[in-house]
């Protein structure tokens, strides 16, 4: 229980997605100007993250790793070549399902995510969190536990992130740093911040 | 077309619409590799050889695709040649591969390559596109050297791993700044650039969201 609890501190504050390594910054930057769209966005990801990660750790360690077709009579069958095609398609077809299932079942959710749904294909967050679940060699039980806190880290940064954007466009900027100059400025300063995180370890 | 535009289309992503200062694509996996020259310019050609060749299919095999399903494919294009740009570094370039890590797997969702298939491939002829993509991937590389270049040089005081400031540790002079190997610099980096490139081309300046109204002194009465 512990190991769990350490490994979803360390998705979510040491190792956050967004502000230790760069990932989802296009989305990050163009959709934090408003807390309700970031709200609605970084919802998204978490819940997209926890399902893929642990569908695409499955599929990896029972298909595509080094000697994982054993039951199938093929032991020397290395795939792990394929695992960048397996994931994006997971990813695409997953994001795709859930799309039509919520707008089945759970329509104010869907009204809700919007157009942020199918964006979310094309957010490197999810397809390297993927990555790092591979190369880190996470078993099932981590992945499900990593997927949910690198989400849920990722919501947090932008969600932090447009908080302080809403009170930034009162402010006076020089002409050249207007818009996406002063942005990548306060990232780097939250980024400075969530490095005091790096210390911990439980 | 005339040469003029197949020009245009080349260096225009250079300055004049950079694909990370202006159109803010492709920034999620550039970053982190740009602690190092030598790991910046692999990142570099790899991004530029996918770019120029996922919009040369692409832009070949436009007028088959369904628009329904155009994104898979797509997809499917880009993932197959990002397949092919990471066996070729595990092969050749294996101490190279493992710095970059996970980064040469997402070039697949860098948003350049996808951004330039949908936007201009789908539209423009084969040539046409891969010389956009090569653009776009040299407007996308220059300000990966340009942060790459003050991080290695200011962080560890060497260029392409040659010492040119001798590091107070190992007998030099120079005290590193250990916050440029760190990732807020990269973001501090690409900011200050974006002011100084407006500076420059000032048309590319946003319009501020909010205006300040004109302090204006009253009377008491």
């Amino acid at each position: 229980m512990e190991h769990y609890i350490s490994l979803i501190l360390k998705a979510v504050f040491v190792e956050n997605m967004a502000l230790a390594f760069f990932l989802g910054m296009c989305t990050f930057l163009a959709i934090s100007k408003k807390i309700e769209a970031a709200t609605g966005l970084g919802i998204a990801v978490v819940v997209v993250l926890t399902v893929t990660v642990p569908v695409n750790n499955l599929l990896y360690n029972s298909i595509l790793r080094e000697g994982a077709l054993d039951w199938a009579g093929l032991p020397n069958v290395d795939l792990s070549f394929l695992g960048l095609l397996t994931y994006i398609g997971v990813i695409a077809a997953i994001v795709q399902i859930m799309e039509m299932v919520l707008d089945k079942y759970i329509p104010a959710l869907y009204a809700a995510l919007g157009v942020f749904l199918p964006l979310i294909t094309v957010n490197c967050a999810i397809l390297g969190a993927s990555l790092f679940m591979v190369e880190r060699d996470y078993t099932f039980g981590e992945s499900v536990v990593y997927g949910f806190g690198a989400g849920l880290g990722w919501a947090l940064a932008i969600i932090a992130l447009a908080g302080i954007r809403e009170k930034l466009k009162y402010s006076d900027v020089p002409e050249g740093l207007r818009g996406l100059g002063i942005t990548f400025i306060t990232v780097g300063l939250m980024s400075l911040g969530f490095m005091s995180f790096s210390g911990i370890s439980l | 077309m005339a040469d003029a535009s197949a020009k245009q289309v080349l260096f225009e992503p250079i300055f004049s619409n950079n694909p990370i200062a202006l159109q803010i694509l492709g920034i999620c996996s550039a970053l982190a590799v740009t602690t190092s020259m030598n790991v910046t310019l692999v990142m570099c050609a790899a991004v530029i050889a996918v770019t120029a060749f996922s919009n040369l299919a692409v832009s070949l095999v436009r007028t088959q695709i369904p628009g329904s399903i155009r994104i898979i494919v797509q997809m499917t294009i880009i993932a197959s040649l990002v397949i092919v740009v990471d066996q070729v570094l595990k092969a050749y370039a294996y101490e190279i591969s493992k710095q970059l890590s996970v980064f040469v797997g997402l070039i697949i969702t860098n948003c350049i390559v996808m951004g330039r298939a949908e936007g201009f491939a789908m539209k423009n002829g084969p040539w046409l596109s891969f010389l956009d993509g090569v653009g776009n991937g040299l407007g996308y590389s220059v300000l990966l050297i340009f942060v790459a270049f003050f991080r290695e040089l200011l962080g560890a005081g060497s260029l392409f791993g040659v010492s040119l400031m001798p590091v107070v540790n190992e007998g030099g002079w120079y005290i590193p700044n250990g916050l440029l190997l760190l990732p807020p610099s990269a973001f501090f980096i690409i900011g200050l650039a974006i002011w100084g490139l407006r500076t420059w081309k000032p048309e590319q300046v946003e319009e501020p969201d909010y205006k300040m109204s004109r302090h204006v002194a009253k009377e008491a009465f």
